[in-house]
Order: structure tokens, then C-alpha cells, then sequence
């Protein structure tokens, strides 16, 4: 099975919000994504069928949009914004101390498989800058030790 | 947690109480009291002409009649109608939306509900963008106890609308934000924007009648419903009436959101209230309303933050995101970091946006490293007067003009750079 019993109802509740059933295709991929850390091959030509959908035409939309992932990216994904607000408040040190700590470059996933760090644009936080995302969850007003320990804690 | 602003008025008077998130907690403040007011003793075209009246301009960015919007929707149309309330945020330097679905999601569904019924919308679809998890969860909880009150559903507060509302997230993409982007993206699609006309209330999300407004300009509604247009009117200036969020960042003492009248000087905001730059440092410059708008020297400072006055200065209030920038800011840099994000976020479907983005990002860079030549300043110049006006959104226009006004202001910045062959900025930010 590709897509589980619980995702593939939890997609049938999504589908039941719109009048066509298209509309459900992002809660979908973010529900099997979610389950996956990725967007494989395999999974999305099951959501293709569930969609009645051309499998490349799912793959263009998991390629048009920043946070669907169509390789597998590392368990956390890490994403220091460095858009204007937070590099005007040391957002592109921190990226410098945590490329450091973590022994990779923003872009790469350290080699044990536990994080992919990364760059963001805005992300809503720019008066509590600099800040970063790990996975769902914002991390604000970092300095850099803080910052490190967070890294630290992940699994 | 989301900090509360340094200065509230009834938008977000309280926005510091955790209650006020709840279907309780809004209640009791009058919660959903303007709506059984519009639904049980308006009829919908006073609710569009009352609007009107108070002048109310979407707080999304381009600052039209929100009540002129309202009344585009086809009346005697028996096809299902939509609304769409926009909260995908993502122009950087804005986070005022998030704070209104993290700390006051009833207020927004209220002037949902108030546009369900002065639109004969039968659905609402809330477009959140896909970073903001914590704010769609907040904002499904709310939704969930106005289901189990009765506030949406078959029969919204026991009369005989009905009106529901989805939360949809998106997934990491800034020109989503632009309406029509969004709804090819509700639609499951890439978020490209679409060719108008037709325009959304004749053909919107999926194929049918759709108004499209933002989180905050849908907040507004019920204060409006409630206390009136005269009342409304008391707030901001003549053309430019009510409140609205200011979210300022950059270099100052007291980075966050402010809620002031429209028209309130951006001196004021950025000196009075923020505190202006730490260290003892001068302002040299600000963009005033989101990083798609032209920068303000800071000899421009004492403009009022309405459009009327801030078109004067060739520059525009967008979503009231205040970038500060002190005297140690490189120009050049802060154009790098605004082209990128331009030339990343470009859909592609324009040639001129598409390829234009990335020539300005590549021009832009080149004389960062102290490579450019005195004909690239006109070079920038003369791609982003090609961009203006040409494309099917107003996403290349927006990456053109921030372009236009570093170089309006700041045009040594870049002439330095091209005669020393370097930075001249040692003490700016990194790139
Ligand atoms: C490139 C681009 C990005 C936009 N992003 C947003 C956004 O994130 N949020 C928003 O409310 N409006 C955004 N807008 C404006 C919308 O197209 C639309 O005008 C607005 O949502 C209408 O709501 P309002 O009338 O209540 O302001 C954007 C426009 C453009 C051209
Ligand atoms: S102007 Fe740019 S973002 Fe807008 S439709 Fe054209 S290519 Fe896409
Ligand atoms: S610039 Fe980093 S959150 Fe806005």
C-alpha cells in the first residue's frame, strides 16, 4: 500500500470540501507528504488515480510549489529566512553558524539523515528576527546558541 | 506565541487575550452580534451600500472599495457563488494577517459570515498560506466551535443563510497571494495567474462567481456593521478611513505590529512608536509598505500613510509593512536580496517577468561584487521600465518598482560601488 487507510480517508474528507475534486490535490499531497517526508514516484502516481489525474500533471504541481519535496530531504527541514527584515537583523549569520555546526551547506542534508537546512523567504516573523521553521513549527528572536541547541534537540 | 502589538485599537484590542480565540471568549465582547444584526435586520445591498458609505479599502495591497467589490457579484446568477478570504501573506515584511488568525480568528469568520450574506455566497474558501500551520489550526478550532454553535452551516445564526467555509492550505508560493494565482491553486493547480477579463466575480474559483478578500479587510467588517460608517470614518483620513496593522521591522528599538489610523506619518511609526534605529544610528532609508513597494529616502519621512499621499512620493501603502533600514545599509545589497526573491517567486509565464526578474537579479549582483559598469545603473533602469505594465499579473510591475526607487534614492550607493570596484559598505549586513 502507498498511501494508508487512515491518509486515504482523511484525502476523501478533503475531496468532500470542494465541488471538484481537484481542489483536495494540495491537502492531499500535504497529507501523504506529511507520512512519507517526501513525494515519491510511486506515491504520486496513486494520488494521480485517486484524482483521475495524469501522474506528471501531480508532479507539476509538487515541483511548482516550495514546501512538496520530490526527493527525500532529510527528517527535519530546517529553513532560516533570509529575506530582507531578517538579514537586516543577522539572518545570513545564523545561516553562516548553523552551515558550521551542522558540517553542511544551506542546500544539504547532513549525513546521519536528521536535518536539511535550508534558506526561506518571508515567512510572516520579521519583527522577531531572525527566525527559523523546523518542519511545521517557527523558532523566533534566535540568537545563535539557542539556535544550535534547538538543532541539537531534533531526532 | 504571537506577541500582541505595541499599540492596538478595535481591531486588536484583545489580541493579547488567549480567550479571544474562542467562540466564548468572542462572545464576550459582542462576538457575532454585528452579524445577527446584518442577517436578521439588513437586507444585503444596505450591508454593500453601508460599506460604501464607510469607505472600507482592502488592506491586501492594491486598496480597493471593498463594498464596490461586494456589489460585483452577480445577483439574479443560479450558479453557486464564492467568496475567497485571502491569507496567504507572503509579501516580505508583512505579518499582520497572522496575527489576526492566531489571535482573533472569530473576528475575521464574522466578516465572513457578513460577506456570505451581503454576496449570496454559498461557500468560503479561507487560502492559508502553507507555512502558516499554527494559524489555519487556530482558525480550524474556530471554525469547528462556530459548526457545533450553529454560526455556519445550514442555518447560520438560526436564520435561513447558509454558508460554509473550508480552510485550505497552500504550499510555499508567493504569487499565490495574487488573486487569481490563488484561485487556479484552490483550483490544485501551479499558482499561475490567470488573463483578465474575465474577472473573478464573473469567472472565479472554479469557474463560478467569486470575491476575493484579505484577512484583514475582512476583520474590519463587523466593527463596521456594528458601530457604523460615521463611526468608521472617524479613523483615518478623508480617502483612506479606518485603521490598519503596521508591521515594522529592520533596524529599530521595537520591532512589531501597530495598529494606527491610516494617514499616521511614517516618522511618527518609525521614530515615535518603534523607537527608531538602536546604536545611536540614522534611518537611511524605509520602504514603507511591503518589499514590492518603492523605498523612502529618509528625508521623505513625514509623509501620512494613506496612498493618496504616499503616490505623491511615487511609492504606495501595499500591506503597511514598514522596512527600516540604518545608515550602515547597503543599497545594493537590500536591491540583491529584492531581485532575488523576485526572480525566485516569478511564475514564468511572461517573458518579460520571467526573463526580466533575472536580469535585474544578475545586473543587481554584478555590481554588488564591485564588477558593474557606470551603463549597467541605466541597464536596471531600462529592464524594469520594460516590465511595467506588460504582463498578465501585477507581479513583474511589482518587481520592477522597488528597482526604480533605489535608484530615485539611492543612486550613488550603486555609483560607488561601480567607482571603487567593491562595497563601500563594511559595516552593512552580509550577504
Ligand atoms: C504578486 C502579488 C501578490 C499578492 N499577495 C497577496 C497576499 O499575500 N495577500 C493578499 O491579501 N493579497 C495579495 N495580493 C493582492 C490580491 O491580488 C488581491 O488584490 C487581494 O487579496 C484583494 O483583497 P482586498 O481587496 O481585501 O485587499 C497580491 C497581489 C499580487 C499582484
Ligand atoms: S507577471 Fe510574472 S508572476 Fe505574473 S503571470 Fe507573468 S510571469 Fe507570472
Ligand atoms: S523577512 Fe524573515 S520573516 Fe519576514
Amino acid at each position: 500500500m502507498v498511501i494508508s487507510d487512515a491518509v486515504r480517508s482523511a484525502i476523501d474528507a478533503e475531496i468532500a470540501k470542494y465541488p471538484e475534486k481537484r481542489g483536495a490535490l494540495l491537502a492531499a499531497l500535504h497529507l501523504v507528504q506529511r507520512e512519507h517526508g517526501w513525494i515519491a514516484p510511486e506515491t504520486a502516481k496513486a494520488i494521480a488515480e485517486i484524482f483521475e489525474i495524469r501522474a506528471i500533471e501531480v508532479m507539476e504541481v509538487v515541483t511548482f510549489y516550495n514546501m512538496f519535496l520530490d526527493r527525500p530531504q532529510g527528517r527535519h527541514q530546517v529553513r532560516v529566512c533570509t529575506n530582507l527584515p531578517c538579514s537586516l537583523r543577522g539572518a545570513r549569520e545564523l545561516v553562516h553558524t548553523l552551515e558550521q555546526h551542522l558540517g553542511v551547506e544551506a542546500g544539504e542534508t547532513t549525513p546521519d539523515g536528521r536535518i536539511h537546512l535550508g534558506h526561506e523567504e518571508c515567512l510572516g516573523a520579521c519583527a522577531w528576527a531572525p527566525m527559523m521553521r523546523i518542519d511545521d513549527t517557527y523558532y523566533e528572536n534566535l540568537d545563535a546558541e539557542q539556535a544550535k541547541k534547538i538543532l541539537d534537540s531534533l531526532k | 506565541m504571537q506577541k500582541a502589538p505595541f499599540i492596538t485599537s478595535y481591531l486588536t484590542e484583545h489580541t493579547a487575550d488567549d480567550a479571544f480565540a474562542t467562540l466564548a471568549g468572542y462572545r464576550a465582547h459582542g462576538g457575532y452580534e454585528a452579524a445577527r444584526r446584518a442577517l436578521t435586520q439588513m437586507s444585503p445591498e444596505q450591508v454593500v451600500e453601508l460599506l460604501k458609505d464607510a469607505g472600507l479599502q482592502g488592506r491586501g495591497g492594491a486598496g480597493f472599495s471593498t463594498g464596490m467589490k461586494w456589489s460585483f457579484m452577480p445577483k439574479d446568477s443560479d450558479k453557486p457563488k464564492y467568496l475567497v478570504c485571502n491569507a496567504d501573506e507572503s509579501e516580505p515584511g508583512s505579518f499582520k494577517d497572522r496575527l489576526l488568525l492566531e489571535r482573533a480568528p472569530h473576528q475575521m469568520l464574522e466578516g465572513i459570515l457578513i460577506g456570505a450574506f451581503a454576496t449570496g455566497a454559498d461557500k468560503t474558501f479561507v487560502y492559508v498560506r502553507g507555512e502558516y500551520a499554527h494559524p489555519a489550526n487556530v482558525l480550524q478550532r474556530a471554525l469547528d466551535e462556530c459548526y457545533a454553535a450553529g454560526i455556519f452551516g445550514a442555518n447560520c445564526l438560526g436564520t435561513d443563510l447558509r454558508h460554509d467555509v473550508v480552510v485550505t492550505r497552500g504550499a510555499g508560493a508567493y504569487i499565490c497571494g495574487e488573486e487569481t494565482g490563488l484561485l487556479e491553486s484552490l483550483e490544485g493547480k501551479k499558482g499561475q495567474p490567470r488573463k483578465k477579463p474575465p474577472f473573478p466575480a464573473q469567472f472565479g474559483a472554479f469557474g463560478m462567481p467569486t470575491t476575493v478578500n484579505n484577512v484583514e479587510t475582512f476583520s474590519h467588517v463587523p466593527h463596521v456593521v456594528a458601530k457604523g460608517a460615521d463611526w468608521f470614518r472617524g479613523f483615518g483620513t478623508e480617502k483612506s478611513p479606518g485603521t490598519t496593522i503596521f508591521g515594522v521591522s529592520g533596524h529599530v528599538k521595537r520591532p512589531g505590529l501597530y495598529e494606527l489610523p491610516l494617514g499616521t506619518r511614517l516618522d511618527e511609526i518609525v521614530f515615535e512608536h518603534a523607537g527608531g534605529p538602536p546604536d545611536g544610528r540614522k534611518v537611511k532609508g524605509v520602504i514603507p509598505g511591503g518589499m514590492s513597494m518603492p523605498i523612502l529616502p529618509a528625508s521623505q519621512l513625514d509623509v501620512p500613510m494613506a496612498n493618496e499621499f504616499l503616490r505623491e512620493r511615487k511609492t504606495m501603502l501595499g500591506t503597511g509593512g514598514v522596512m527600516v533600514m540604518h545608515d550602515a545599509t547597503c543599497m545594493v545589497r537590500v536591491g540583491c536580496i529584492i531581485t532575488y526573491f523576485f526572480r525566485d517567486e516569478s511564475c514564468g509565464q511572461c517573458t518579460q517577468c520571467r526573463e526580466g526578474t533575472g536580469w535585474l537579479h544578475k545586473i543587481m549582483q554584478r555590481i554588488e561584487r564591485g564588477a558593474g559598469s557606470p551603463a549597467d545603473l541605466d541597464l536596471l533602469l531600462d529592464v524594469a521600465s520594460k516590465m511595467e505594465g506588460q504582463t498578465i499579473c501585477a507581479f513583474a510591475d511589482a518587481a520592477a518598482w522597488p528597482v526604480q526607487g533605489l535608484l530615485r534614492h539611492f543612486r550613488e550607493d550603486f555609483e560607488e560601488h561601480v567607482k571603487q570596484g567593491k562595497c563601500p559598505f563594511p559595516e552593512s549586513f552580509e550577504l
